[in-house]
């Protein structure tokens, strides 16, 4: 028993553990990976033995404070922290909590982690919109390319063009490029203008665009702004992408079209939040992120949430969030009412983060007309090989008009990833919003776990 | 020539022999099954159930699934999450995994 579980080792989840255990909370961190970091300071394999990873990161000191606090915190109780612990399930009882979490890359034994309360940091993952050719093998997620560079130390070819949209791209195109990726071009559907427009918001972030301007130039990036890529070649795998402008209402200009050839596309259109956790927990959400008040709770008592779950808002925000949550939860968890001025400077950076991730969320849309794109022979569930063809057909056809329907109807979302890829898509084809999906747990689980489960739960209740 | 080794300054201890298909690559301690094929050249070790396509790593961090593999005769091992040891036995996974 501990008093409290939080769930991810990524900047929130961290900032969240040290503020907590400095003021005599007994914290374990519950994470799926190997190492502490999370997806934005992932750090190469130790079997690596990197002198040097912070040549793959950026703002390595805060990396450095948070490794520094986990390892000696100086706190009352040392952080536990639990590795390869893939969380599935979150239950609340009247005596607390209980973290289901499934073992080791084998994923065969569960093992329950229980706490007084739980924090939710379960980060995001990307979105990417469908296009002819997205599922050839050279064809990967622009925080995939990173991902493993950053943890495996590898490329994934020799010639890259990354393309999509968003912030994150410019650090994939920067980071490939360093480590020895001709990056062929930078293709960002949104155009200078659109950034202008939001600038006032981005000030901030303006000294770090200008940083990642010098380093495209540096490696002889190309920057194509306001192109998207409409189709990626190969017959078993990438061989080049045909890449065309947009015009100012995000249509492709008929002419436009060229070819770059590459091995290697690294593509994304934003981030999506995981909420898994929080929806089987019976937490309120705001759209697709989770809602929380000043402090970071939920609506579940008990229940705290903050990073990426609760708004796509980058690491520095997640900090922030994880700190005031840290706070808000050893003050709680001893019945008293947390002192909000305590925490006044994180919650002004709150403030402040909050305001740019909305500004570039609105200068970084997903391409208005992406699904121009998508032919009839175009795949959009990936797991289930359901094409863009057979998804309109039941939405014009068949009358389905929501992602439920176009699923019982086609397959489209049922198979290995929950629909967590192809959602956006479906949703985009089917004319409605996205809407959290509701799952009942937040990853696959073995069969023979969930029997294992009853089995204690009827013991239990019976003895 | 610049590689992400290079780069993140890497002294690893040795490579080590593994199979993919029967034939030997050499992985780096601590890498997992995608590190150790893209090292190798290799972006494929699957094909889908439906139409016999071939698929590799798309996410990179555990939640697509795309990249399914069949190491020491257990099928759908996501390659992106699990490290390799000394011998381990890599094999192309063909649809669900459970047909040979």
């Amino acid at each position: 028993m501990t008093d409290l579980a939080v769930i991810g080792a990524g900047p929130a989840g961290l900032a969240a553990a040290l503020a907590a255990a400095a003021r005599g909370v007994r914290v374990a961190i519950v994470d799926s990976a190997t190492e502490a970091g999370g997806q934005f300071y992932r750090q190469p394999a130790s079997g690596l033995r990197s002198r040097r990873p912070q040549a793959l990161h950026h703002q390595w000191r805060t990396w450095e404070r948070l490794r520094d606090g986990l390892a000696g915190s100086g706190a009352r109780f040392a952080v536990q922290f639990l590795t390869e612990h893939h969380v599935w399930s979150v239950e609340r009882d009247s005596d607390g909590f209980t973290v289901h979490a499934l073992l080791g890359p084998e994923q065969r034994e569960s093992v329950a982690v229980r706490a007084d309360a739980v924090l939710l940091a379960t980060g995001g993952y990307e979105r990417v919109l469908p296009f002819p050719g997205w599922t050839l093998p050279g064809v990967v997620t622009a925080g995939g390319a990173q991902a493993m560079l950053k943890g495996g130390l590898v490329v994934p070819g020799r010639t890259a063009v990354v393309a999509g949209t968003g912030p994150l791209l410019l650090p994939v195109a920067t980071g490939l490029a360093a480590a020895g990726v001709e990056v062929a071009a930078l293709v960002e559907a949104a155009g200078p203008k659109d950034l202008v427009r939001h600038g006032r918001a981005l000030v901030g972030k303006l000294p770090e665009g200008a940083g990642y301007a010098a380093r495209l130039l540096r490696h002889r990036v190309r920057l194509l702004s306001r192109h998207t890529v409409v189709r990626a070649h190969g017959d078993d795998r990438l061989t080049g992408v045909t890449v065309a402008a947009l015009d100012t209402r995000g249509r492709v200009r008929p002419g436009t079209e060229r070819y770059l050839p590459c091995d290697t596309l690294a593509v994304g259109h934003g981030m999506l939040p995981h909420t898994d956790l929080a929806e089987t927990l019976g937490c309120r959400l705001d759209g697709l992120t989770v809602a929380v008040d000043d402090e970071q709770r939920t609506d579940v008592p008990g229940v705290w949430a903050a990073g990426e779950s609760t708004g796509i808002g980058g690491a520095a925000l997640a900090l922030a969030e994880g700190h005031i949550a840290g706070r808000s939860i050893a003050a709680r968890l001893r019945g008293s009412e947390p002192d909000p001025a305590q925490w006044a400077s994180a919650a002004k950076a709150r403030t402040r983060l909050r305001k740019s991730a909305a500004a570039l969320d609105a200068a970084y849309p997903p391409p208005a007309h992406w699904s121009d794109q998508v032919t009839d022979d175009t795949l959009v569930c990936r797991c289930e090989e359901v094409t863009a063809g057979a998804v309109r057909e039941a939405v014009d056809e068949l009358g389905a008009g929501d992602v439920r329907t176009v699923k019982l109807l086609t397959r489209a979302g049922m198979g290995w990833c929950q629909g967590r890829v192809c959602g956006p898509a479906v949703a985009g084809l089917a004319g409605c919003e996205l809407t959290p999906s509701r799952r009942p747990f937040a990853r696959p689980v073995p069969l023979g776990v969930l029997a294992r489960q009853h089995d204690m739960a009827t013991e239990k209740g019976t003895s | 020539m610049r590689t992400p080794l290079k780069l993140a300054d890497a002294h690893p201890g040795p490579a080590f022999p593994v199979t993919l298909d029967g034939r030997e690559i050499e992985a780096l301690p601590g890498q997992t099954v995608a590190a150790a094929l893209w090292a190798a050249g290799v972006t494929s070790w699957r094909t889908t159930r439906g139409e016999g396509r071939p698929r590799g790593v798309f996410c990179g961090i555990g939640v697509c699934f795309d990249c399914l593999v069949t190491v020491n005769d257990r099928p759908n091992q996501r390659a992106c999450l699990v490290p390799l040891h000394p011998g381990d036995a890599i094999r192309t996974q063909e649809g669900t995994g459970h047909d040979d």
